[in-house]
């Protein structure tokens, strides 16, 4: 397969940051960003035809899902529909107290609409997480209260890698009458999750995440869950998503879902995972003091966290690429603030180790070499920066 | 004679009315990183995680949280540029 992305001498492990658009989503997108077919809402024929390639488009989301095609709406991005999610369920709440659960590992979008709605004057439960970064199903149900109008917990924290009990999680909220949203970003395809068989109400997508275009997503709806829009026009996505459809772009996360649940058959997360696992062994068997976060059997294959002691992230992160290497510290917002990241303190790090966070995310063209470039070369890396780090000898 | 308490006069303002996590952290270390050292922040926020986040900024970067104060849903936070 032609490699996506990133070239050919450039070890590129920084998939959830972003991930190279496969080429094959590319070519079935080209003609719609160069024929004209644009406005599924035209009245003309090629109007006609945008509506057809949107519904194919949505059937191939909603089957990755494991959900109805008609509980599909589609987003300009992840953020956008966990948006529309958390706010939409809560303003279509009515005036009762509205009160939230969700845990303290979650995305930053998920985290804000929350706290936007507790400025609203409802209530957020954020539920804690153990030392892997997983939440206890029980402290969920003891959570729940009367007034509990959604839950909202991800199915694997993007920061450590690990995989929330979706199933038991499910169960609670099925049992209680209560919606449960899943920000599904980093585990569809890569974990089994079945919207409808599982239980699930609401399922956030994210099309770069599935080796499609940045700037489409998508929230699919378990039918009979009620949502105030949140984006107000002329009616598109049922109403739920005004604004004419970005066709390339949905076309394109179409194709990237239905690749995506095909390579999921075949044994790509298996693949990801030998190759996570050779990482994690390599990593720890040459630096010392190089901890994995998160849990070490119960997270997705392509992810591998760490934390660091006497390295900072951004030193390490800065000579690693000037190797050739691309990696993260695994949160966007901590390298903005300079603080550590929400997620770290919540499982509870070492103040020591949370300005060494690194985080590996393999993908589709991730390769063995890869893993061997940075087994090789992270070490003497970290060796160096300690020994500058150290106090001179008086 | 009782003394009267000493009014702080900040040298610049912020307003992240509005804003959420990390935006009112990323907009008083742009703002602190071009003040002079003791130089005097008013930081207005209504994000309900402000308080913790702010606190938790002043202690990792040693900058002084001089006062905090809440009315009505806003939190107005004075810093001091300590280095």
């Amino acid at each position: 397969m032609e490699r996506g992305g990133a070239g050919p001498d450039r070890v590129y492990l920084d998939y959830s940051g972003f991930s190279p658009v496969d080429p094959r989503v590319l070519a079935v997108m080209r003609p719609f960003l160069e024929a004209g077919i644009g406005n599924p809402s035209a009245p003309h024929s090629l109007g006609s035809e945008a509506r057809e390639s949107l519904e194919a488009a949505r059937a191939k989301v909603a089957r990755l899902v494991g959900g109805a095609a008609s509980g599909v709406i589609f987003t300009s991005c992840a953020t956008e529909a966990n948006n529309l999610a958390i706010r939409g369920v809560a303003l279509r709440s009515g005036d009762r107290a509205r009160h939230v659960v969700t845990s303290a590992v979650e995305h930053i979008s998920v985290l804000n609409a929350c706290r936007d709605l507790e400025k609203a004057g409802g209530a957020v439960s954020m539920l804690p997480v153990d030392a892997e970064g997983r939440v206890d199903p029980e402290a969920l149900r003891k959570a729940l209260r009367p007034e509990t109008v959604l839950v909202s917990i991800g199915a694997a924290c993007a920061e450590v890698g690990t995989l929330q009990p979706m199933g038991d999680i499910a169960r609670i909220t099925r049992a209680a009458g209560v919606p449960l949203h899943v920000d599904a970003v980093g585990a569809l395809g890569r974990m089994p999750l079945g919207g409808e068989a599982m239980g699930l109400d609401m399922v956030t997508v994210s099309s770069n995440d599935l080796y499609g275009p940045p700037g489409a997503g998508a929230l699919w709806v378990r039918p009979g869950i009620k949502l105030m829009p949140q984006m107000l026009g002329g009616g598109q996505e049922g109403g739920y998503r005004s604004g004419t459809e970005n066709l390339p772009a949905l076309v394109g996360l179409g194709v990237a879902a239905e690749l995506m649940r095909a390579e999921a058959g075949h044994g790509e997360p298996a693949r990801l995972a030998a190759l996570r696992e050779r990482l994690v062994d390599g990593l720890a068997a040459t630096i010392p003091d190089c901890r994995l976060t998160g849990s070490r059997t119960v997270r997705l294959p392509q992810h591998a966290s760490f934390v660091l002691r006497g390295a900072k992230a951004d030193g390490v992160l800065l000579d690693l690429d000037l190797c050739g290497v691309a990696a993260s510290s695994g949160s966007a917002c901590g390298q903005r603030t300079g603080t550590p990241s929400h997620v770290l303190r919540a499982i509870g790090c070492a103040p020591q180790e949370m300005e060494g966070s690194l985080c590996f995310t393999l993908g589709r063209w991730s390769t063995l070499a890869d893993v061997d470039a940075v087994l090789d070369r992270l070490p003497p890396i970290v060796a160096r920066l300690r020994q500058l780090a150290l106090p001179a000898p008086r | 004679m009782a003394t009267e308490p000493k009014v702080l006069i900040p040298d610049r303002h912020i307003d992240c009315i509005g804003l959420f996590c990390p935006m009112p952290i990323v907009k008083t270390r742009e703002a602190i990183q071009r003040m002079g050292v003791g130089d005097l922040l008013a930081m207005l926020s209504d994000d309900p995680a402000s308080d913790a986040d702010v606190r938790s900024w002043c202690q990792i970067t040693g900058n002084e949280l001089v006062e905090v104060s809440r009315e009505d849903g806003v939190y107005r936070f004075l810093v001091r540029k300590t280095r």
